[in-house]
């Protein structure tokens, strides 16, 4: 067998809080953990100080960059998947939630930027980012090359942001073999080890979007029936409900109002999504906070409060699950199966709701929820890959036929919307329109296309705009230009288009008028991708010492943390000791020795950047930090935050 | 994304070179992928035109051309079979969708037939030109406008109307009643079609063009009533 053929494909779940990757161990999918040891890698990117010397800083990502949010909150992104793919009024309005600038000189039209210190980047390269750390801890774990994976999206997602997606992943170097919708990864995760027949509803609630779809089993085929979603609902709602609760009551009973200190706000939220999680389990949970006025805000929010609070917000999933249904021409009750997916599932209420909806525990029958929700979806976009791979007896007889969530139409006279593509149709779709001239002589013909439900033009989401040119010139309404559009296996639509009066067939052009161009994305390609295979392993190497100094650096600087005092002799000792051994074996080329050293050292720490955050997050609440965190903000901060715990214990 | 299409099809395999059946979508001989065929969708399936279709056949064969047709069948080969991978499967799913659904499957033999269809009947401004309207149902259907009408006004002053929406209720049960009846008509002339000779084919050709456009008006009526009953 061919060495590329043999090159292993991961499966990736690029997601708004947190991302993951994944592959196909033998008959099973296995998450590969980051040097850290830990399987979610935080969907925060944080660009290092400016060298000294000049030349680009460096870029972190995941744990360490959530660490710099406190001291540089103005070098950090985090949830950039909000951002993606959308034009700059979307953006615009998603400020709202995110304490970030915007370039300022961007204009309509093009793909905004994001200022982090003195640079700036495209949604799509910060996503890079974190692919390359995805990519580079699965190249660390295999010891070889990782250059082709899945990668993962919320079903809901539409065209522009599938697109921006994959450009994500070219510039992180990866060959994007298939975007795979993010509930069906996960039916594909469980249909692994169940019985392969029957009808299964996947109920997705994420820290930023809702998906649900309805997939029938049948003989190792997946086929989705239909999907539907909400691309603005997830756990990071129910934060900025309890946020804005706690901020009310604390201007009311204190005269504080906190919203002046957005670093305070940062901080409460952090303490809103510590009891979030709390009343997972617990009756009941509290918040403690000291403000800036040396003041205490006290307050205990029973689980039956939160549950009232979040309510009408849960709500809103049972729609889209209702439209799903009425699409797949089924009632609840012809649903053998509902699998729970995203953190947010873990929330009792939300349980009890699709309860039901899906009328479960009156047909005893309870949801899935074995796998992990938060990794199912990478371990399913690793059994697609493995299915691309073609590289396992259990994957061979899989096969994944899914849908386009959104109707296509292109616009036609009065603004109304003419529909070519059904929403719920089985990709890959495609639909031939022939098009005609309506002047003498005319070249150019512009046929805008829009994804949605809405009967006018004005209501849809506008996909693009398409220039066909070089139209032989001919009497007015003579030419026929057959346009060709097709929805491919990743959701994406291409755009062909021939005069057939002239037979000119290559001579339309046929110009996208959204996103990066081929030229911008290649142009943004991420540095030292390129090395030679043989180079592998000293580059390795090279990178895993880069980021031991990086760690021995922030060691060097600990004692003089305040938080340092609060740890006990033992504690220091042993940082002391797994520091050394770091030093040592950073001398020699043994990799191994050195991510082993790394682990250790980043082990002995752990407890001091937990004392080091929560020194931050006070001094934060108390307002002597952090007040540069979303200068931009607006009254009515709600930003996601990127501090939620990774892991719930 | 754009790719300029290529109008050659070729009848002799591209990896054999070994002739073949332009509608065939891989080679008899050496079973590789072809580029998609001209033929049509009922071809795709091995079928040729007809309006019964044994549905559960129809899904068994559809999942197992997905099985060798589908792009993750073809993730490593040539950039070639990669897009004949794609146009073929695009393909093979308008077929499933069009066929699957008797109403969809009905307008496609007709449209294949060369039957004229008017698409104007499926337009919102045309449908209360009189002229428009089945004859049969003159009365009936200028009755519910002016309830439709009504039950607009009521909604926008906010108030009830429980009678109006009685009767309302009773006009959709009727129309769907009606939409019912088409369904049965068309299930007579599919039988025809199908078994038929060539003037019987052309007499149930006609027959159910009418009938097309009469189900189109109905189930607009009913997706109108609907929508207000709904509100």
């Amino acid at each position: 067998m061919a060495e590329a053929e043999r090159a292993v494909v991961v499966g990736i779940d690029l997601g708004t809080t947190n991302s993951l990757v994944a592959y196909m161990e033998g008959d099973r999918p296995v998450v590969i953990p980051g040097v850290d040891g830990s399987n979610l890698v935080p969907s925060v990117v944080a660009l290092d100080p400016m060298p000294a010397s000049g030349g680009r800083p460096t870029v972190t990502v995941g744990n360490s960059a959530r660490k710099a949010l406190i001291e540089t909150p103005e070098r950090v992104i985090y949830s950039v998947k909000r951002l993606m793919g959308r034009d700059l009024e979307e953006v615009r309005a998603e400020l709202k939630f995110f304490p970030f600038r915007l370039a300022g000189d961007i204009e309509a039209g093009e793909v905004p930027r994001i200022q982090l210190g003195e640079l700036r980047f495209t949604p799509p390269e910060i996503s890079a980012y974190i692919l390359r750390q995805l990519k580079r801890n699965a190249e660390r774990f295999f010891g070889t090359p990782v250059a082709q994976a899945v990668i993962t999206v919320p079903a809901y997602f539409n065209d522009a942001q599938r697109q921006a997606t994959k450009d994500a992943g070219r510039m992180a170097g990866l060959d994007v073999l298939r975007l795979v919708n993010e509930p069906t990864a996960a039916a594909l995760a469980y249909g692994l080890d169940r019985a392969k027949e029957g009808t299964i509803a996947v109920y997705d609630l994420g820290g930023g979007t809702f998906d649900i779809s309805i997939l029938k089993l049948c003989d190792g085929i997946f086929e989705v029936q239909s999907t539907n979603g909400d691309t603005h609902l997830g756990g990071d709602d129910i934060d900025n409900l309890l946020l804005t609760v706690a901020l009310d009551e604390i201007y009311a009973e204190h005269g504080v109002d906190l919203r002046a200190h957005p670093g305070a706000v940062q901080a409460l939220r952090k303490a809103a999504i510590d009891a979030k999680i709390r009343l997972s389990t617990e009756r009941a949970a509290q918040f403690d906070i000291e403000l800036p006025n040396g003041d205490r805000y006290q307050r205990e929010i029973p689980r039956a409060v939160f549950e009232l609070l979040v309510e009408p917000m849960l709500k809103r999933t049972a729609g889209p699950c209702k439209q799903a249904l009425a699409d797949a021409g089924m009632t609840p009750e012809q649903i053998d199966e509902v699998v729970l997916v995203g953190g947010s599932t873990r929330i009792p209420a939300v349980r009890a709701l699709v309860d039901d909806l899906f009328r479960l525990s009156a047909r005893g029958k309870k949801p899935h929820t074995e796998l992990n929700p938060d990794e199912v979806v990478a371990l399913g976009a690793a059994v697609q890959a493995g299915i691309l791979a073609g590289a396992s007896k259990t994957t061979d007889d899989m096969l994944l036929l899914d849908v386009t969530p959104l109707s296509l139409g292109i616009e036609a006279l009065g603004g109304t919307v003419a529909r070519i593509i059904q929403r719920n149709s089985t990709i890959p779709a495609s639909a031939t329109e022939h098009f005609t001239t309506g002047v003498d002589g005319q070249t150019n013909v512009a046929i805008h296309v829009l994804q949605g439900e809405r009967e006018l033009a004005a209501d849809c989401r506008s996909l693009a705009r398409f220039d066909l040119k070089g139209i032989p010139p001919m009497a007015a309404g003579l030419p026929r230009i057959e346009v060709r559009f097709l929805i491919d296996a990743d959701g994406i639509l291409q755009v062909s288009a021939r005069e057939q009066r002239s037979g000119k067939a290559s001579q339309i052009e046929v110009k996208p008028t959204y996103g990066l161009t081929d030229e911008q994305v290649e142009n943004m390609i991420l540095d030292s991708f390129d090395h030679a295979e043989e180079d592998f392993s000293r580059r390795l190497l090279i990178e895993a010492r880069n980021e031991a100094d990086a760690i021995l650096a922030a060691v060097r600087r600990a004692p003089q943390n305040p938080a340092w005092n609060e740890l006990s002799a033992e504690e220091q000792a042993a940082i002391a000791v797994a520091r050394d051994r770091l030093v040592l074996v950073i001398q020699g080329s043994d990799l191994n020795a050195i991510s082993q050293a790394m682990v250790a050292l980043d082990k002995a720490t752990r407890h001091f950047a937990e004392l080091m955050m929560d020194a931050a997050v006070s001094s934060a609440i108390r307002g002597k930090t952090m007040n540069d965190a979303g200068k931009e903000v607006d009254e009515t901060v709600t930003a996601p935050h990127a501090m939620a715990p990774a892991e719930f214990k | 994304m754009l790719k300029v299409v290529e109008n050659a099809v070729p009848v002799a395999c591209w990896s054999c070179s070994v002739a073949h059946n332009e509608s065939t979508l891989f080679c008899p001989d050496c079973s590789k992928i072809q580029p998609p065929s001209s033929g049509d969708y009922f071809s795709v399936f091995g079928l040729t035109p007809r309006l019964n279709i044994d549905l559960l056949a129809l899904e068994r064969e559809f999942h197992r051309l997905s099985r060798s047709l589908h792009p993750d069948r073809f993730a490593r080969a040539s950039e070639n079979e990669k897009e004949w991978s794609l146009a073929d499967t695009a393909l093979l799913n308008d077929a499933y969708r069009t066929l699957k659904d008797p109403l969809r499957r009905t307008e496609y033999l007709l449209k294949l037939q060369g039957a004229e269809m008017d698409a104007s009947a499926a337009d919102d401004k045309d449908r209360k030109n009189p002229s428009r309207v089945p004859a049969d149902l003159l009365e009936e259907v200028f009755d519910l406008n002016m309830q439709l009408e009504e039950m607009r006004m009521a909604w926008k002053m906010g108030q009830e109307d429980p009678e109006l929406k009685e009767s309302l209720l009773k006009a959709k049960g009727k129309f769907e009643g009606l939409v019912g009846a088409v369904d049965c008509d068309l299930r007579a002339q599919w039988a025809i079609w199908d078994a038929g000779d060539a003037a019987a084919r052309q007499t149930a050709l006609h027959a159910m063009v009418a009938l097309v456009d009469r189900r189109r008006y109905l189930s607009n009526l009913v997706r109108d009533v609907t929508a207000i009953l709904g509100d």
